[in-house]
């Protein structure tokens, strides 16, 4: 009897090109996703080498790190700040040159890459995907092997289709039951993530399982996808089922006819098979979770909402004590101070991790009939010009206007900052982003991770809140 | 890129758990378009007062660390975002390798794409040699890659492991997408393969299926 093998064995052993060394393999890679800021060192170093780029039909480009949320009619000559401006103009000059396919930015279909992958149907079960973006990951919600790259690798894609890599080894991620109300995949990823550490998937890949994955949306699964490398797993997965059938069906660049039969019957076969063991495990029960905030200055240092900031003296190790003792300096907490009274300044909805459409109905849902606090700048950012136009047909602009929130374009705008949309003058910031180190949203910026219905609450009520309460 | 063989020079400690690439190399400075002169940027936030002044208490602006060429790290490495800016401001700054108790995936990858030698130690020995680091003039240690050792301030070496494919890089400074090109039958005869289990995944991106 064959040995039986992971969802990640079965994509990496139909991916090997040939061994490259000892331990290392060549390997195909099916979807290249290229953005602005990771890629002009990239096709500089074609350029000097003379080579081309292999196969452009398996590569597609978006600017989204560098764009601004507003006034993108004039395309990319509407970018004030001129480095911003000159990245974009780059990849467009980069795309042109190379013959890659581009989704321009006055277009519907621009927007996040993480998130236009699986909207149109680009990032497909069974597939090895690469992009020069850690939260690369994200699509391993549609059971592909997804993961961030260095520009050095991109450039390497870009010229063979391939890579150098070392197999991964496998870590089961279990969590079942049902989730209660309130709670958000945010909520279970961070959860996870507070468990095993910002390092415990280091070397490994994660396959989530259990009822609670099968039972979430498919743009839930991207939430928790997304964050995996917070949590050190280069890529996570969750097993295709019959809801990414239904999501992948009718996508624009999803096989259809004869072709989606036969990719259909393909991607049955990816699932792991029973009775395969992992080389790590870790089990979390669905109703334990309850809706989480970070306090700190990175994705481990999260709490429940209802909790306090940790106090450094209780903690033992002095390694960890030093480095909660730090987070709180930073984050200017003092211990054991309730997470729900700590105020807020600005709140920032989008992101790779939280701006599709059911992100914002979520959001939207907390705000309706309620006005943001005074003093709170909220801003909603979705994560795709599409996303944008359904949440206006279903009038969640209007509701987010009326509360006082910003409706912007889409972006990866304040995540990380590099367009105009910032913290200003060491703010704190309720984000559904994923990631608050220091400085990351502004100077001295202070994030504190959540979802997009907690961080509504914190724009509605001018501090850190508990969601259930809302009403 | 640079071969990399042997290699002495002063060791700086920096014991912080979990540096992530934003610290080594903020975003909002991404925005070059090139992987040259990204040192004026490495640790801006830790190197630098808020007026652009240099911070005295920060490692690397402390005179015998100023011409650093190794760094000695703390657990999770290089986490967070995949930027190779992190590893090319390193580089600018002269830094040619970095000994850590463990490193995040990806900048672990990217050192060897650019000549710098990441070194994987248990942590009880990183812990002996980030007290050696904090020796100032007298922190140099050798680096010796062909036969694998660390030799510190008191002579005293320590072997460490290195997988062979990456060491062969590094020791010839080999171009890994030359290497690639060479096997580009094997990639070829894939490629064929694959269009006939996999078809609708070719043509993908450039046209509606």
């Amino acid at each position: 009897m064959p040995q039986p093998r992971t969802l990640f064995d079965k994509i990496w052993e139909s991916h090997v090109i040939a061994p490259q060394g000892e331990g290392t393999y060549l390997i195909y890679i099916d979807l290249h996703l290229i953005h602005e800021v990771t890629t002009p060192q990239a096709f500089e170093g074609l350029k000097l080498a003379g080579r081309g780029v292999r196969r452009p039909d398996k590569t597609i480009a978006v600017a989204d790190h560098n764009i601004p949320t507003t006034n993108r009619k004039a395309g990319a000559a509407g970018i004030i700040e001129a480095d911003s401006r000159l990245q974009v103009d780059t990849l467009e000059r980069n795309v042109k040159e190379f013959g890659v396919p581009y989704f321009p930015i006055d277009s519907i279909d621009q927007g996040i890459v993480h998130v236009i992958g699986p909207e149109q149907g680009l990032s497909q079960p069974g597939m090895t995907i690469v992009c020069g973006d850690s939260h690369t990951a994200t699509h391993g919600a549609m059971g592909a092997l997804a993961f961030g790259i260095g520009t050095s690798e991109v450039e390497h894609v870009l010229a063979t289709q391939t890579l150098i890599q070392a197999p991964a080894k496998n870590m089961l991620i279990k969590v079942d039951g049902m989730l209660g109300a309130g709670v958000s995949p945010k909520d279970v990823i961070l959860a996870i993530i507070a468990k095993i550490g910002t390092a415990g998937g280091t070397g490994h890949v994660f396959e989530y399982a259990g009822s609670t994955f099968r039972d979430m949306s498919m743009e839930g699964r991207m939430t928790v996808c997304n964050m995996s490398i917070e949590a050190g797993a280069r890529a996570g997965l969750v097993a295709p089922d019959e809801k990414t059938f239904a999501y992948m069906t009718g996508r624009p660049h999803a096989p259809k006819g004869a072709a989606w039969e036969q990719a259909l019957a393909y991607w049955k076969t990816l699932p792991s098979d029973p009775g395969v063991t992992y080389d790590k495990e870790a089990h979390l029960a669905a109703a334990d979770i309850a809706p989480h905030v970070t306090w700190g200055t990175n994705p481990e240092q999260a709490a429940p909402v209802t909790g306090r900031v940790p106090d450094p003296s209780q903690i033992d190790d002095p390694l960890h004590r030093a480095a909660v003792e730090r987070a709180l300096q930073y984050m200017q907490l003092k211990p054991n101070t309730l997470l729900t009274d700590v105020p807020v300044q600005r709140v920032f909805i989008g992101s790779c991790t939280n701006s599709r459409i059911e992100d914002l109905r979520a959001a939207a849902a907390i705000a309706k009939g309620r006005k943001v606090a005074d003093g709170v700048t909220a801003l909603v950012v979705p994560g795709s010009g599409h996303v944008k136009y359904q949440a206006e047909e279903e009038g969640l602009d209007r509701i987010f206007l009326e509360a006082g929130f910003e409706w912007r374009d889409a972006g990866c705008s304040m995540c990380m900052s590099m367009n105009d949309d910032k913290a200003m003058n060491g703010e704190r910031v309720a984000t559904t982003s994923n990631r608050n180190f220091e400085g990351r949203q502004g100077k001295n910026a202070k994030s504190h991770l959540m979802g997009p219905a907690m961080a509504a609450a914190a724009a509605i009520t001018g501090h850190l809140a508990d969601v259930r309460q809302m009403g | 890129m640079d071969k990399f063989t042997a290699l002495t020079g002063v060791a700086a400690p920096l014991p912080i758990h979990n540096l992530d690439t934003d610290k080594i190399f903020p975003a909002i400075y991404l925005k070059t378009i090139k992987r040259t002169g990204l040192s004026q940027w490495l640790f801006q936030e830790i190197r630098f007062k808020p007026d652009g002044s240099e911070n005295p208490d920060f490692v690397l602006n402390q005179a015998p660390y100023r011409n650093a060429k190794i760094l000695i790290g703390a657990e999770n490495f290089g986490c967070g975002s995949s930027r190779e800016h992190a590893p090319w401001a390193l580089l600018d700054f002269g830094i040619r390798c970095v000994i850590a108790p463990s490193f995040a995936d990806i900048f672990y990858n990217n050192c060897f794409k650019n000549g710098i030698l990441p070194i994987k130690v248990p942590k009880e020995i990183c812990d002996e040699l980030m007290e050696d680091a904090k020796k100032g003039a007298n922190a140099v240690m050798t680096i010796d890659l062909e036969n694998q050792t660390i030799s510190r301030p008191d002579g005293e070496r320590v072997h460490f492991e290195l997988d062979a494919f990456r060491k062969h890089c590094l020791v010839n400074g080999l171009d890994d997408i030359g290497l690639t090109e060479a096997k580009n039958t094997d990639i070829s005869s894939y490629e064929q393969k694959a269009r006939l289990q996999r078809p609708w995944q070719f043509g993908m991106t450039q046209k509606e299926a």
